[in-house]
């Protein structure tokens, strides 16, 4: 990093390199920590700038983000914002680790909407078929695992392409995204629609045996599912970094052609991955519905697809990582609706603030501010080099 | 239908194929115009991407350049509407002046956008699917917030483009009448679209710019060592670029209708990559590809308005309306995968140029 024209000066030497090992330690933590507050500066000040069409504000009003990030936040800290933060949570990091799975062996998965949706249509055809004959003992198990194993599916699909003809997986999980869109309107109205209904609508999961359990008793829809987001936290991690899998997921990522040179089946690890990505995303659909949107309209559409995405970064595809990222975005989203009643801000703007902290994310302003300080000036920084790796996750 | 033998009607196949025929025939101005006016934003998407990637940059962002545009447009000409009143419009296209301070501000947001993108990915070597996904999920959010600040107050935009009335001799003209009127009744921005494909497809291939395009899409570093500015290049065909995106976000808010809708581009973009992929990244092979997909749609709509009668309407029964619009998505993934006809994309496409320093 530093120049080797300044290297015979040792205190130049010794100071950057007391710099590097802090910021080697709490790097993994301040960036994301420094991107997060640049972007709410950032989004305050789009606020202000847009305040006068806020009804009740003047232009440039400097106290609406204040009182719309207060809003914000008051949403969220109490007994009630909490349950809804870990609702919104849930399939942010069941479907950020799956996403994060795929960066890990260095393959970019956007096929999230559509591995949720088929998620959800799983879910809702054990519902539908089994729903009225069976208990919940026996349904939402068996409705849980259609879920996963639709999502495994819609994954494996993009990673069987990829290994068998190179079929690139970012293009064609986009082009299955809209597939799975179509498939998913199909089945609600088609195989899945209430037979007796005026508009196609699917069976209500509470009539069928299939709605999960509400383990957290106050607030709303604080249901079975946020058990499972944690739990898959550390399962994933365990896979990660403690099987032979997991290492050969990591090697490929980090290096496929070393990984094949050393005797992996990369073909394999590519399906297998895509595979598993696809399941947890299957099931961040499967527990949406049964836990929270209980029936499906023609129409039923997600953004956790994309939010994934967002999280997996944040979370440097680290599953612990990840378990914050997604609690993070969970409390902005349940938050936002606080701040759109009682400071009258749109809550589009997490939409926003999400796009604007992965910029400050992926540029990484803290590193090229403090290799700027360290190198001598002169020198090529080496942060632009570092940003696709950090983006891939390869720690 | 009409004038088939009932002998080919009594064979299944061969029966459909010619009551398809016959049904095609029939609603034939209708479908080939709507399909022609459908493809016109997907191409331009496309044309988008095929600048990028032949130059060696993947754009996934074009969805986020043509949604920033449609809205920007949409509200600039509503605010020259609010100063300068609605004018008078000229007698060629309904062309009005806030109209045209419209185009111009969604052309000049989509360049803005694309050249975030490139920034992004050209200096900061970013990941370029990172980058487009920023740009996705940013004008998505931006423009949503926006919008639904002022959808309270319901602004109205500067109206649309008028589309070119073809003389009635020519689109009666036996056999060719009614392609030259689908393919001209366009308005300003569609006919410019097929101006464009044809100039672009010509530029590519022929051009100083074209070869040094394609040379920096295929080997960088060789065209490099021949004194082509990769970066320079990349820069000004990512930047350029996002005015074709953002003539197809104009297209939807000012053209096709005069009114803006959150997230109102609906997977057009990523339809406009599609579309570059079957076209094999040429200008010409996307246009084809975005009238095949567009003629899906065209089929589909028609079939809702005037559903076909026999044994055609009984198959299209039971065809769901999903199908077609999945159709475009399924033949691009059959192509990649290699299954008919390969389609490969520009040697370096997507992979962060670095210069060799001295230094």
């Amino acid at each position: 990093m530093s120049g080797a024209d300044k290297s015979h000066l040792p205190e130049a030497r010794g100071q950057s390199a007391i710099v590097r090992v802090a910021l080697a330690a709490a790097q993994p933590i301040a960036e994301p920590l420094v991107a997060i507050l640049l972007a709410l500066l950032v989004g305050a000040i789009g606020i202000a700038l847009l305040s006068g069409l806020v009804p009740g504000h003047s232009a440039l009003d400097v106290g609406l983000p204040i009182a719309a990030y207060g809003a914000l936040v008051q949403g969220v800290a109490t007994p009630n914002g909490i349950t809804s933060t870990l609702v919104y949570a849930t399939p942010l990091i069941l479907a950020g680790l799956g996403v994060a799975l795929g960066f890990k062996a260095g393959l970019f998965n956007i096929g999230g909407r559509g591995q949720f949706l088929m998620g959800a249509v799983g879910a809702m055809t054990v519902a539908t078929t089994v729903g009225t004959s069976q208990s919940s003992y026996i349904v939402i198990p068996l409705a849980l695992l259609a879920g996963a194993l639709f999502g495994a599916a819609a994954g494996f699909i993009p990673g069987f392409l990829k290994a068998t003809s190179g079929a690139h997986e970012v293009v064609t999980t986009i082009m299955l995204n809209y597939v799975f869109v179509s498939v998913t309107y199909w089945a609600i109205s088609g195989p899945l629609a209430l037979p007796n209904a005026h508009q196609p609508i699917t069976a209500d999961v509470t009539t069928r045996n299939a709605a999960l359990p509400i383990i957290i008793p106050f607030g709303h829809d604080g249901h079975l599912g946020i058990l499972l987001a944690l739990l898959a936290v550390p399962v994933l991690w365990f896979l990660l970094y403690r099987t032979t899998l997991g290492f050969e997921i990591r090697a490929a990522g980090a290096n496929p052609d070393a990984a094949r040179y050393g005797g992996m089946k990369t073909n394999r690890l590519i399906v297998l991955t895509m595979s598993i990505a696809g399941l947890m995303c299957g099931l961040a659909g499967a527990t949406t519905i049964m836990g929270v949107v209980h029936q499906m309209e023609p129409g039923y559409d997600t953004t956790v697809g994309f939010d994934a995405i967002t999280v997996a970064l944040l979370g440097r595809s680290n599953p612990v990582g990840v378990l914050f990222a997604g609690l993070l975005l969970g409390a902005m989203r349940a938050g936002a609706q606080t701040m759109q009643i009682q400071a009258g801000v749109p809550a589009e703007l997490v939409d926003a603030l999400q796009a604007i902290i992965l910029v400050f994310l992926v540029i990484n302003v803290l590193r090229r501010w403090l290799d700027r300080r360290a190198a001598n000036p002169g020198t090529r920084s080496s942060a632009g080099v570092d940003a696709p790796q950090a983006a891939e996750g390869v720690a | 239908m009409n004038g088939i033998p009932q002998a080919l009607d009594a064979l299944p196949i061969l029966g459909v194929i010619f009551q398809l025929l016959g049904y095609t025939l029939a609603n034939l101005s209708y479908m080939s115009q709507t399909t022609v006016a459908v493809a016109v934003p997907i191409t331009l998407a496309a044309l988008c991407g095929v600048m990028c990637e032949r130059s060696g940059v993947v754009n996934i962002g074009l969805e986020g350049i043509m949604l920033t545009a449609a809205f920007v447009g949409w509200i600039v000409g509503a605010a020259a509407v609010g100063l300068l009143g609605e004018g008078t419009p000229l007698p060629f296209f309904g062309v009005t002046l806030p109209l045209m301070i419209g185009l111009a501000a969604a052309i000049v947001a989509g360049m803005v956008v694309s050249l975030l993108h490139a920034w992004l990915a050209i200096s900061l070597r970013i990941d370029q699917i990172i980058s487009g996904t920023i740009i996705n999920i940013g004008a998505a959010g931006i423009t949503g917030y926006v919008y639904s600040l002022i959808a309270s107050q319901s602004p109205v935009g500067a109206g649309q483009f008028a589309e070119y009335q073809v003389p009635k001799g020519v689109a009666d003209l036996p056999l060719v009448g009614w392609l030259i009127n689908a393919v001209l009744s366009q308005g300003p921005i569609g006919l410019t679209t097929i101006v464009i494909v044809i100039i672009l497809q010509i530029m590519l291939f022929r051009s100083r710019w074209g070869l040094r395009t394609r040379a920096s899409g295929e080997h960088p570093r060789a065209a490099e060592t021949v004194g082509i500015d990769v970066i320079r290049l990349r820069y000004r065909n990512v930047v350029l670029s996002g005015a074709l995106a953002a003539l197809g976000g104009a297209w939807l808010t000012m053209e096709h209708t005069n009114k803006f809708d959150a997230n109102m581009t609906a997977g057009r973009g990523f339809i406009g990559l599609a579309a570059m992929i079957v076209g094999r990244w040429t200008p010409l092979g996307a246009f084809g590809a975005a009238l095949l997909f567009a003629s899906a749609t065209a089929l589909s709509t028609s079939l809702q308005i005037s559903p076909p009668t026999g044994d055609l309407g009984q198959l299209m029964g039971h065809v769901p309306g999903e199908f077609w619009e999945a159709l475009p998505y399924i033949i691009t993934i059959v192509i990649l995968a290699g299954l008919i006809g390969r389609s490969i994309a520009p040697a370096a496409d997507g992979q962060p140029y670095e210069r060799e320093s001295a230094t």
